[in-house]
């Protein structure tokens, strides 16, 4: 039997590419509950989670196992397909988003070029968007099927903060993507690492800003979690959820963390560049593992700053939060868009 | 209105200025000083292996005393019990016998003697209202236990080990600070 001509080698590259990428997100993920606990310590005087083995390295698990072993309840008077829905969705719509992230450049393997991304679309950043957006369905869907008016509320607190905070995180990428010229996150990357260009954050520090802010409302991370906040709606959304429907929850939400951290770095850090490195002049797999390691770094980073903020800046109030996308953030995007498309004019004439 | 302290302060009612209004200078302020914790030692005793030193006058759990030489002073006249406002101290006593005068110091002892922890409020007053020094409360807290009645400590909890045959159980209860002479 003759095959069609298509390259099987490639399907199985790119499905062994998506597995390791999949499962490292959610190992990441699980380390990353670890480290949020640790974090909050450090910065509140105390130890944190250290009993379960050395350091507490085994506490995540020991979470999850717990998660898992709860019991399984779907409230009787809510939708029940939808409720089931819900938490899939938010985790899918999580994960979907790792896909268009360039981890490295690429690795020489069996005489074959492999690229460390899943897959290069050149609207990549565009299609983040669109899922990351998606994400907001998970959200309205587990706040409405639970049929209880506080997840009702979180739910739709949620959806209008991320559709006001998507709005400014676009007009401050579109400053990005005016240098860049392309909405390829490789492209982008590879932009960046270019010798004689700085990361994109030395030209575009307010883009940053914004996107940084967007980035923290998106994922409802404190000060924006009002989707979860627990004094005013209980739990939030997903309040009925019990078991591994609210472990799904609380997971995506650390995975949106950790690839809208990818997206920074990729955006306005240089993605996998190392800074005063030229990689072109090292070994192709060497580079590429050093890369992996740099993009790593950075997310680390951006993991922590996203904690240290949680931990030191209360909620904001609804209308602050309101008045923060509308009337702050929107018109600074707009000022940092119209500022960089003046020098990009400027320098071209 | 006349201020009655010094401490009044006026509170500034102007709108927020364009970065004020961003939150921004003042998120990095309070960003800086929860930086700052993270060099600080902190002040965490883990509690089963570690164990915070009370004060002498600490009130903890009760102890049984017995007098110099290894006898129990407890002569079960009730007045710990009638002192007790939890109503947790109970007792029978009992009269000694013939034989039993290293046991006991005096003629008349407890037989039984019970308090009930979870009813105890460790105030004290037994240990002020004893004539014989027989009861006080030691620097250790009632342990944690899985039935009611684990919590009610008959004598054989509360007796002090004797200190001329059981050395090292009487160091043991006598705490580090040692500060009963008997």
């Amino acid at each position: 039997m003759t095959l069609l001509a298509f390259d099987w080698l490639l399907l199985i590259e790119k499905l062994i590419l998506i597995a390791i990428i999949v499962f490292a997100s959610l190992g990441i993920a699980l380390y990353t509950t670890f480290a949020e606990r640790k974090v909050a310590a450090l910065l509140q005087d105390r130890p944190g989670p250290e009993r379960a083995g050395p350091f507490g390295l085994f506490q995540p698990f020991a979470d999850g196992l717990k998660l898992i072993t709860k019991e399984e309840i779907i409230p009787g008077s809510a939708s029940k397909g939808l409720f089931i829905l819900g938490p899939g969705l938010a985790m899918t719509a999580a994960l979907m988003t790792c896909s268009v992230i360039p981890w490295s450049s690429h690795v020489e393997l069996f005489d074959r070029k492999i690229d460390l991304q899943i897959a290069d679309i050149n609207i990549g950043i565009l299609y983040i968007f669109g899922v990351v957006s998606l994400g907001v369905y998970g959200i309205m869907i587990g706040g409405w099927a639970s049929n209880n008016k506080f997840s009702l509320m979180a739910a739709l607190r949620g959806a209008s903060q991320a559709i006001s905070y998507e709005l400014a995180m676009g007009l401050s990428l579109i400053a990005v993507l005016m240098i860049a010229g392309s909405l390829s996150l490789k492209s982008i990357v590879d932009q960046q690492m270019a010798a004689g260009h700085l990361w994109n954050i030395a030209y575009q520090p307010l883009g940053f800003l914004i996107f940084f802010i967007c980035a923290l409302a998106e994922c409802n991370r404190t000060p924006f979690d009002l989707p979860e906040a627990e004094n005013e709606l209980n739990f939030g959304y997903h309040q009925e959820y019990s078991s591994m429907k609210l472990g799904f929850y609380l997971f995506s939400e650390y995975i949106n963390m950790i690839m809208s951290s990818a997206v920074m770095a990729c955006l306005f850090f240089g993605g996998y560049d190392i800074p005063f490195l030229d990689e072109s002049k090292l070994a192709v797999n060497t580079a590429a593992i050093l890369g992996v390691l740099a993009l790593l770094t950075k997310i680390v980073v951006f993991i922590f700053v996203f904690m240290w903020i949680r931990w030191t800046v209360p909620r904001f109030r609804y209308d602050q939060l309101m008045n923060v996308g509308w009337k702050k953030l929107i018109p600074l995007a707009l000022f940092n868009m119209l500022l960089t498309g003046a020098i990009i004019l400027w320098q071209q004439s | 209105m006349q201020a009655l302290t010094k401490r009044k302060k006026e509170v500034s009612r102007k709108p927020m200025s364009f970065m004020e209004s961003l939150y921004i200078p003042a998120i990095l302020k309070g960003m800086g000083i929860t930086f700052r914790h993270i060099f600080t030692k902190n002040p965490t005793i883990r509690y089963p292996e570690q164990k915070r030193p009370f004060s002498p006058v600490f009130r903890g759990l009760h102890v049984l005393n017995r007098d110099e030489a290894g006898r129990e002073r407890c002569t079960a006249c009730g007045l710990c019990a009638v002192a007790c406002p939890a109503e947790a101290i109970t007792m029978e006593a009992a009269e000694r016998v013939k034989g039993e005068e290293s046991k006991y110091r005096e003629e008349k002892y407890a037989a039984k003697y019970e308090i009930n922890m979870l009813r105890c409020i460790f105030c004290g007053l037994c240990e002020d209202a004893c004539p014989k020094d027989a009861i006080y409360l030691s620097e250790t807290v009632a342990p944690a236990n899985f039935t009611r009645k684990g919590f009610i400590y008959g004598k054989e909890d509360l007796l002090i080990p004797n200190r001329n045959v059981e050395l090292e159980e009487y160091a043991e209860a006598i705490g580090e600070s040692r500060r009963r002479k008997y």
